[in-house]
């Protein structure tokens, strides 16, 4: 792990702006092209770009698998929820009109939860399945680059 | 212009397809599977479906190439051979290509106001995005509120896919190997 200089210092550069743009384009998808899956999607692309120069060790360590055991379901749970909450409030099942004081703001804060639960999953689930993939192979020696 | 741009990402499509077909290398066939993913999502681009073009980059270019690495590492890099041409698929592919290209000339033109999926609920999702919900993506209106059980079932698939994968490939080798359930194959 000692050689790779010039992937290591562009993967710690690009990781933080690849993060951010995956929460940019989560939170703005109401209003440009995104959404959740998107985002999730591309989040999990940095973790694995982080796996892929560290090694999958470290990336263990870090984005630690009981914890996206966790968030996997937790996303899924979230969207259901919502449809629970929007029956609460005296709606349909995933009836976002019902979520505030009127329809417009309602729809806002129910889109936005939801796709937050999808990005939480597909984040969870595409970090997972790499993870799982890579933890069959054997550390790829120095040598074998 | 835009035909132009069209016609020359179909092309490179075709190419790249042709060379995935045509090569027993598995690296390579992995990386053109990405590259043909990447053309598609600037087909789409050009399409105007950014939103499709989008998950075509992230997924089919991006993690899925990784997987389909990862999956290299388990496995030989080179198919087998046969190079063996057999006629019965051959003109079984041919004669649905041939049928699917007859069923298109039937089809509305592309963009077409009065095509008869634009006629049916098209118009009430335009309206009630511009009047009630005022999203700009009407993508993001359509999938998360009005299809939201759609969207709530495929977010249940992937999290499906994520269980079978794990149920099948969560073990580590190295604990396989310690349990001393499976011996290893290479000598590390």
């Amino acid at each position: 792990m000692r050689h790779h200089l010039v992937l290591r210092v562009v993967a710690k550069l690009l990781i933080p702006f690849i993060i951010l743009y995956g929460l940019y384009v989560q939170f703005h998808g109401d209003y440009g092209p995104g959404g959740g899956f998107q985002a999730g999607v591309i989040v999990a692309s940095a973790i694995i770009l982080y796996a892929l120069i560290f090694g999958i060790e470290r990336t263990r360590q870090i984005f630690r698998p009981e914890v996206l055991l966790v968030l996997a379901p937790l996303g899924v749970m979230l969207y259901a929820l919502v449809g629970f909450w929007a029956m609460a409030m005296g709606g349909a099942y995933l009836d976002y009109d019902f979520l505030a004081a009127n329809d417009t703001a309602g729809q806002h804060i129910g889109v936005i939860t939801v796709e937050f639960g999808v990005g939480l999953t597909v984040t969870a689930v595409m970090t997972l399945i790499f993870l799982a993939y890579a933890g069959r192979t054997h550390e790829i020696d120095d040598e074998d680059w | 212009m835009e035909l132009l741009i069209d016609i020359v990402l179909l092309g490179l499509l075709a190419i790249t397809a042709v060379a995935i077909v045509a090569t027993r290398h598995l690296f390579v066939a992995t990386m053109l599977a990405g590259a043909y993913s990447l053309t598609s999502a600037a087909l789409l681009v050009n399409l105007d479906a950014v939103d499709v073009a989008f998950t075509e980059a992230a997924v089919g270019a991006g993690v899925s190439t990784v997987l389909m690495l990862g999956t290299l590492t388990l496995t030989r890099r080179r198919e087998k051979a046969h190079r063996k041409l057999s006629f019965g698929p051959l003109l079984l592919v041919l004669a649905t290509g041939a049928l699917l290209i007859y069923g298109t000339v039937d089809m509305p033109a592309f963009g077409d106001p009065n095509a008869p999926a634009m006629l049916h609920i098209a118009p009430d999702y335009i309206a009630g995005t511009r009047d009630d919900i005022r999203m700009p993506n009407i993508v993001t209106a359509i999938l998360a509120s009005y299809r939201g059980y759609d969207t709530l079932g495929e977010t249940a698939v992937v999290f499906t896919a994520c269980v079978g994968v794990l149920l099948m490939l969560g073990r580590r080798r190295d604990e396989d190997e310690e349990a001393g359930s499976r011996r290893p194959e290479r000598g590390a």
